[in-house]
């Protein structure tokens, strides 16, 4: 056996990065889904009445959400039981979210369609700008057109500053 | 950049952007709609928006089309809403005096957790029907709040009465009794 290829060495050494940085996004996030708190369900979840969310109200209305979500909590349900009640209770715009399937789906592929698309659009015009600027190059070097006149003026300039 | 690829790029751009305003069109006209509430403000009252929503109490659901040939209260209420703990005693006295004459009291829980409207049902004991609103009846009707209160006659027609507020309220009194009276008219 010889010793360790040094790149496989480094691809070993940078899946492994990527591993330990995935862990670590997803340890806190499978934590707030089995333990979820009022705090962060508080920016998630709208009051109804108000059209904020639950954090910005102190209506009658959101005390009562914010009371009913303590409850559920306490009786053990996670973050996604918990939303898909109040969705029941009150329709998906209880939510601060739109949720990522039916319909609702295009509020998150639109921006980023619109996103791509612009990116798209600007890297075509920035190729077609490029291209147009290329021809005129040539044309000048090969100085066809520029006036005898005005090449004697700048060969005297040039001159100057030699 | 190619004739043809320009005018299909140029085609794209332009569907995409009907495509953008019509869903905008398709919004304000279902915001705004012709709910309830703008039809008896505007004096244009016809057929009572249609809905079918569960039971908060015993399952199944009812439909507004299934009271056709009754006269109806439609009261949205909310547990958390203290004037609705007010009015529910009136409704459940106009209910059961009512009820003979073929009066149908509706009460829609809007805005609400389904497990504490079903406590306080329970607890100011009310008989009369009560359904669940998960939002859509809600703005069908053009609510502001709760508890608002509509009727609709035997034919399934709004009676051009609209309380906002409780029924109690000193300004719909006179407008709570002539709105069973007209919901109860032949």
């Amino acid at each position: 056996m010889g010793g360790r290829h040094p790149a496989r060495a480094s691809l070993v050494s940078v899946v492994a990065a990527v591993l330990a940085l995935a862990l670590a996004f997803a340890a806190p996030a499978v934590a707030s889904e089995r333990h979820p708190t009022l705090n962060e369900l508080e920016g998630e979840v709208m009051c109804p009445i108000c059209h904020t969310t639950l954090d910005q109200s102190d209506s009658p209305a959101a005390q009562r959400i914010k009371a009913y979500i303590v409850r559920r909590i306490r009786a053990g349900d996670t973050k996604s039981e918990i939303k898909r009640r109040l969705v029941a209770d009150f329709g998906p715009g209880i939510l601060a979210e739109p949720a990522k399937h039916g319909f609702a789906l295009l509020a998150w592929l639109l921006p980023i369609g619109g996103i791509l698309v612009g990116a798209v659009g600007l890297g075509f015009a920035a190729w077609r700008w490029s291209r147009s600027r290329e021809p005129a190059a040539p044309a000048l070097a090969g100085g066809a057109v520029l006036d005898p006149e005005l090449d004697r003026r700048l060969d005297d300039e040039l001159r100057r500053f030699e | 950049m190619t004739g043809a690829l320009k005018r299909g790029v140029q085609g794209l751009a332009l569907v995409g952007l009907a495509a953008l305003l019509g869903l905008l069109i398709w919004k304000v006209v279902h915001q705004n709609g012709n709910t309830a509430a703008r039809q008896i403000a505007t004096g244009k009252t016809g057929p009572a928006p249609a809905f079918t929503l569960p039971r908060l109490r015993g399952g199944g659901k009812v439909s507004l089309a299934s009271l056709r040939g009754k006269g109806v209260v439609l009261n949205f209420w909310a547990s958390w809403c203290d004037p609705c703990k007010a009015e529910a005693p009136i409704l459940e006295k106009a209910w059961r005096r009512y009820q003979a004459r073929g009066l149908v009291v509706v009460g829609i829980d809007a805005n609400d957790v389904s497990s504490d409207a079903r406590a306080f049902a329970a607890k100011h004991g009310l008989t009369y029907m009560l359904l669940h609103d998960p939002g859509a009846t809600y703005s069908r009707y053009g609510l502001t709040g709760v508890p608002e209160t509509f009727f609709v006659d035997r034919r399934g027609r709004l009676v051009p009465i609209h309380l906002a507020g409780p029924v109690d309220l000193a300004a719909n009194r006179a407008k709570w009794a002539e709105g069973i009276r007209l919901a109860l008219r032949s």
